[in-house]
């Protein structure tokens, strides 16, 4: 599977192989039942991305299938987390195109992206340290009344503003029970251990009701155990329907869960297949090998 | 040093109630002893406690004002005294008569209510034209926008070409700097039938209050000020109230990430630049009621009263009380009214008073050539009579000192929960008393 | 002919996407070109002389450089510690009265008391009048109290920055900027407890000068001495910003501090001699505008700072030819602007162009280049 060694866009140069099912047709039933349509909710399309002189994304392209669990690797400075800057708004791309279920969300910014149901956590955790779990765990929900001023404030509204928080409240604490980090629910954020906090950036990436988790190297300094708990919890929530792209530099994690890999290497991407003949390609070796991995 | 404040900090009481009170009850204590070292009467210790207080209100009201700002949200902004002048020009220039006086500047004779609820108006959109684009800059630079703003607004207010004008066949003007006459106090028709001319004659309430506090010693104009002030310290307790509820809410909570990591609150959905913004407008609005409620009940204005170093005073109010805490910030504007403002002029009088330096020398020379002659007497009254140079002196080496030692203040290492209620889990409260669940409804 | 065709289009779809992304770029270009219209038409219509158009540029020029070389220290120390220094203008003000000081104690020694010279008539018994300082009548005395500024205020500023900022250097920009605020608090009201706060004249007797060809206006000494001085200290700070292994390690720093560091860059030291070179120069221009504009006051500095932080953010934090661009500028608007509004909007008028500025291009016109 080794079409995409000039490096362009796969979907461009040759579609029917990753699409095998037309995104188009059964979204637009499926939406209209404000339901997660089926096929790719997330679609890139020859995205570039320059800085100044530097290319670090060179047209990449992909899709990632709906309640998929999809690796993204690549040797360091192959454009992984580039590629999640552009998709989640961070930065705007020079170019190419990002779709989050046909819809169109290139260069938006990231609270408009993340509004539409498409969030990530960050290589380097970025929980906000002076505040608690709970506080970092309820910034998450969409929808929250009380972040209108007026009613946050007003005698009265503010009742209501009251009761959706004491919901909000339930929800965060089954969310830090399922991940089982509750104990640390009153903790501040900044206390946490690393692995803690990979785990709650998750939690408060999903408390945010998203259908794509965009996941930059959650595994990293995790110890096994707690490794193996979150893959189960990605699992357990790729069964209600969450949709996962991950990167992550351990091979074994990726081969072993991922049913499909997109391999990246100098800002193209190398190959989009299934692990077993992820292994096998050539060019992929030879990238890493080349990268002296 | 800084472990003694740290052990002080942690010593002092949770009940922010009894904390306040108690920073008060201090300096009035203080003053107080002070006073009667200086030999004042029942009459003047009333009013220097009055003045004290009435410092202590309005530095408290911008202070929490720019807490929200700044200490929740970040924002620096070092035009406090340009967004109060706006606040304080608009009511003056909406509410002065239309024909005034000979001298005076005409206005558009509307309500009070009008012209308060217009300067707060017009001192957040002011602040929505500052915030608008220098939200996209860096903090460094919305701080220098904001500084140049409140210097054009004070020398467009200085400037003699808005001294009178017309707009839509309206007079208008802000006096250029001899300054507007603003209302007359509201206070005073409580106890004066004719507001503007208490020698017109009393309101029952005027004869029963003026004359039991007549038979403690105290005149008329002590208990018209004290009532205002009164006035404003319940004005302080809205701000807090308004101020809490917005802290402890989801908006409050967006604010807190933005100060800490603005991309992460807008990697979870968050508008951040719309949220700033209306944060902005807000404490501009608070800073515009604020320059109404000080500026405003002193019959005149002028533009030399908004100059930079009102706003800075209000920052070291704030530094000292702690930003972020909106009851630092009360306590910060009352340590600050006390000990930086006041206290200087008080400690002069009382050193004046009791020991004789001597006439004080003309220039700083001749009082260091005093010394050559081992006589540190000359120096001493020299700077006992420019004691309001030192005073600003020791304002610096303060805002030095806290930014180095004390970044956090008295109370910004407290870190209170933003939530709208109890964060705490519902099953585990309703095992204990009614008192687990508790509507922590703006404590 | 095909290529033509293709470059007029390209130009023409260029142009739509300066309108479309660019609008308050546009905006500010239009109403440029429509002053500059506005002020030929004033010129040809006789309602504005060219006697008093050429007198708003001289004098905007004197303040342009005056503002310039004040800035080109804020803005060194502005890129390289990451801090805009609220303190700047009081070092300014402090440079003036120890070198003024000097030069007056040179100056008149014998005729009025040293005391009374020190105080250089602020407070005390010395005058203008009796002292008679110029360029000219007084040289010895002008150019000991400039070296004197000079070094004063270098080891004014390594003072401080041992007292309040280098115990800070991890801080965030923002603590350092307030930590400044409460030194040029404090710096301002020691020299109004030492000196006084009133504002005498400095320079006496009468200043030469010539009158240029054809305007009629007239260049006076000091406002000559202090044009060459600026221009000379500002080409000299280019040369060794520009060719100087010291001007490369700045650059580096004003990039990134941490990286910096880590290449082995002594941080420190560079941090240092940023202080003396823009303390120094602080110095020298804080003398050359008292010399030009023949009067002081405690707060002078303060006063400028604003015109400085607006020329230095116009030229772009960290560019010296930046600074003093952005002073011209800055001085140029504050008198021409006299042609169209009332004398008390000049200092209105330079602050929204600064405003103005950042909305348009933060990074300022010479932004990008740091310290060239």
């Amino acid at each position: 599977m080794s079409e995409s060694d000039t490096g362009v866009a796969i979907e461009g140069e040759n579609p029917e192989e990753i699409t095998d099912i037309d995104p188009e047709e059964d979204s637009d039933v499926e939406r209209a039942a404000r339901e997660i349509p089926p096929g790719r909710p997330l679609r890139v399309d020859d995205l570039r991305m320059e800085f100044g002189g530097l290319t670090a994304v060179d047209g990449a392209g992909f899709a990632i299938e709906e309640g998929s669990l999809t690796g993204l690797i690549g040797p360091n400075g192959a454009g992984k987390s580039t590629t999640f800057d552009c998709i989640t708004g961070v930065h705007r791309p020079t170019g190419g195109s990002v779709k989050l279920h046909n819809e169109e969300i290139t260069g938006l910014q990231p609270y408009e992206i993340a509004a539409r149901g498409l969030v990530r956590t960050f290589q380097i955790t970025r929980e906000l340290q002076e505040m608690t779990v709970l506080e970092n765990m309820l910034l998450a929900p969409r929808g929250q009344q009380g972040e209108s001023l007026w009613r946050a404030v007003l005698p009265g509204v503010r009742r209501s503003v009251q009761a959706q928080e004491r919901e909000l409240r339930e929800r965060a604490w089954e969310t830090l029970e399922f991940f089982e980090i509750d104990h640390l629910a009153e903790e501040y954020a900044g206390n946490l251990s690393g692995g803690q906090r990979k785990l709650l950036e998750m939690a408060r990436a999903l408390l945010t009701d998203p259908e794509v988790v965009l996941l930059d190297e959650p595994l990293a300094g995790v110890n096994p155990t707690l490794e193996r708990k979150l893959l189960e919890r990605i699992d357990e929530l790729r069964e209600q329907g969450y949709t996962f792209l991950l990167v992550e530099h351990d091979m074994d994690v990726i081969m072993e869960n991922c049913e499909r890999v997109i391999v990246m290497h100098q800002g193209r991407v190398l190959a989009d297949d299934a692990p077993a003949a992820i292994r096998e390609n050539e060019q992929v070796i030879d990238a890493y090998l080349g990268a002296n991995v | 040093m800084s472990s003694a404040t740290e052990r002080v900090a942690a010593r002092l009481p949770d009940n922010d109630a009894v904390l306040i009170l108690g920073v008060l009850f201090g300096l009035y204590v203080g003053f107080t002893v002070l006073g009667m070292a200086l030999g004042l009467d029942i009459a003047g210790l009333a009013s220097t406690l009055q003045r004290i207080t009435f410092f202590a209100a309005v530095y408290a009201l911008l202070a929490l004002a720019l807490n929200l700002q700044w200490g929740y949200a970040g924002l620096l902004n070092i035009g406090v005294a340009g967004f109060m002048a706006v606040g304080v020009y608009t009511m003056a220039m909406l509410t002065a008569p239309a024909s005034p006086a000979a001298g005076g500047v005409p206005g558009l004779g509307l309500p009070l209510w009008v012209g308060v609820v217009g300067g707060m108006v017009a001192a957040a959109l002011v602040g929505a034209l500052a915030a608008l684009p220098a939200l996209r800059l860096k903090a460094d630079y919305l701080a220098i926008v904001t500084l140049g703003l409140s210097e054009i607004i004070r020398l467009t207010y200085n400037s003699t070409t808005f001294q009178t004008f017309s707009i839509a066949g309206a007079d208008l003007g802000t006096g250029a700097s001899q300054g507007i006459q603003t209302p007359t106090n509201p206070v005073m028709a409580l106890y004066y039938t004719t507001p503007s001319s208490p020698a017109a004659g009393k309101t029952g309430l005027g004869e029963a209050v003026f004359g039991f506090f007549k038979t403690l010693g105290l005149d008329e104009p002590v208990v018209v000020d004290w009532t205002y002030t009164i006035v404003l310290v319940i004005f302080v307790g809205l701000f807090y109230l308004l101020l809490t509820r917005v802290g402890n809410s989801p908006f409050g909570r967006v604010l807190k990430a933005i100060r800490e990591d603005e991309l992460v609150a807008s990697s979870l959905g968050k508008n951040t630049n719309r949220f700033k913004i209306k944060t902005f407008m807000l404490g501009c609005a608070l800073m515009g009621l604020g320059g109404i409620l000080w500026q405003g009940s002193q019959q005149l204005v002028n533009p030399a009263l908004f100059l930079p170093i009102i706003t800075f005073y209000v920052f070291i109010a704030l530094i000292i009380g702690g930003s972020g805490s909106n009851t630092g910030s009360v306590i910060g504007g009352a340590l600050f009214a006390g000990l930086l403002f006041e206290g200087p002029t008080f400690v002069r009088r009382l050193v004046q008073q009791t020991v004789d330096l001597g006439g004080a020398p003309n220039t700083f020379t001749d009082a260091i050539a005093a010394l050559g002659s081992l006589d540190v007497g000359p120096l001493l009254a020299y700077t006992l009579a420019d004691v309001s140079s030192l005073r600003f002196v020791l304002v610096g080496v303060v805002l030095v000192y806290l930014v180095q030692n004390r970044p956090d203040g008295l109370l910004g290492h407290r870190k209170e929960t933003a939530a709208a209620v109890s964060l705490a889990r519902e099953r585990t409260a309703a095992g204990q008393a009614d008192g687990g669940e508790t509507e922590v409804d703006d404590e | 002919m095909c290529t033509h065709i293709m470059g007029i289009a390209e130009t023409y779809s260029r142009g739509r996407s300066v309108v479309a992304e660019r609008p308050l770029t546009l905006l500010v270009a239009v109403v440029c070109v429509l002053l500059a219209v506005d002020l030929v038409s004033k010129l040809l219509g006789g309602s504005l002389s060219v006697l008093s158009l050429a007198v708003f540029l001289k004098d905007g020029l004197i303040l342009g450089l005056v503002i310039g070389l004040a800035g080109v220290g804020l803005s060194m120390t502005y890129s390289i510690l990451g801090f805009p220094n609220f303190a700047h203008g009081d070092y300014i003000s402090s440079g003036a009265f120890a070198g003024w000081a000097t030069t007056y104690v040179i100056a008149g020694f014998g005729t009025v008391s040293v005391g009374d010279l020190l105080l250089l008539g602020v407070s005390g018994d010395a005058s203008a009048g009796s002292v008679g300082v110029s360029v000219v009548s007084t040289p010895l005395a002008v150019v000991a109290g400039l070296v004197m500024a000079v070094v004063f205020t270098i080891a004014l500023t390594l003072l401080i920055d041992r007292l309040v900022y280098k115990p800070m250097r991890d801080q965030e920009g923002i603590s350092l900027l307030i930590a400044s605020v409460g030194v040029a608090l404090a710096l301002r009201y020691l020299i109004a407890f030492v000196f006084g706060t009133s504002r005498p004249g400095i320079t006496g007797g009468s200043i030469p000068g010539i009158a240029v060809p054809g305007v009629g206006i007239r260049i006076n000494a000091h406002e000559a001495t202090l044009a060459i001085c600026a221009i000379g200290l500002l080409v000299g700070v280019h040369v060794v910003l520009q060719y100087t292994k010291l001007g490369t390690a700045m650059r580096a720093m004003a990039d990134n501090r941490d990286l910096a560091r880590v290449t082995g860059i002594p941080t420190e030291r560079v941090v240092r001699a940023t202080w003396v070179i823009g303390g120094g120069l602080t110095g020298a221009a804080g003398y050359l505008i008292t010399l030009e504009t023949g009067t002081i006051a405690f707060d002078f500095g303060w006063v400028l700072l604003l015109l400085i932080f607006a020329a230095v953010i116009l030229g772009g934090i960290g560019s010296v030819y930046g600074a003093m661009f952005g002073g011209l500028l800055i001085g140029l608007a504050s008198t021409v602007s006299l042609v169209w509004i009332p004398s008390d909007f000049t200092t209105v008028a330079a602050f929204l162009v600064m405003i103005f500025m950042l909305l348009v291009k933060p990074s300022g016109l010479f932004g990008g280049v740091t310290t060239a």
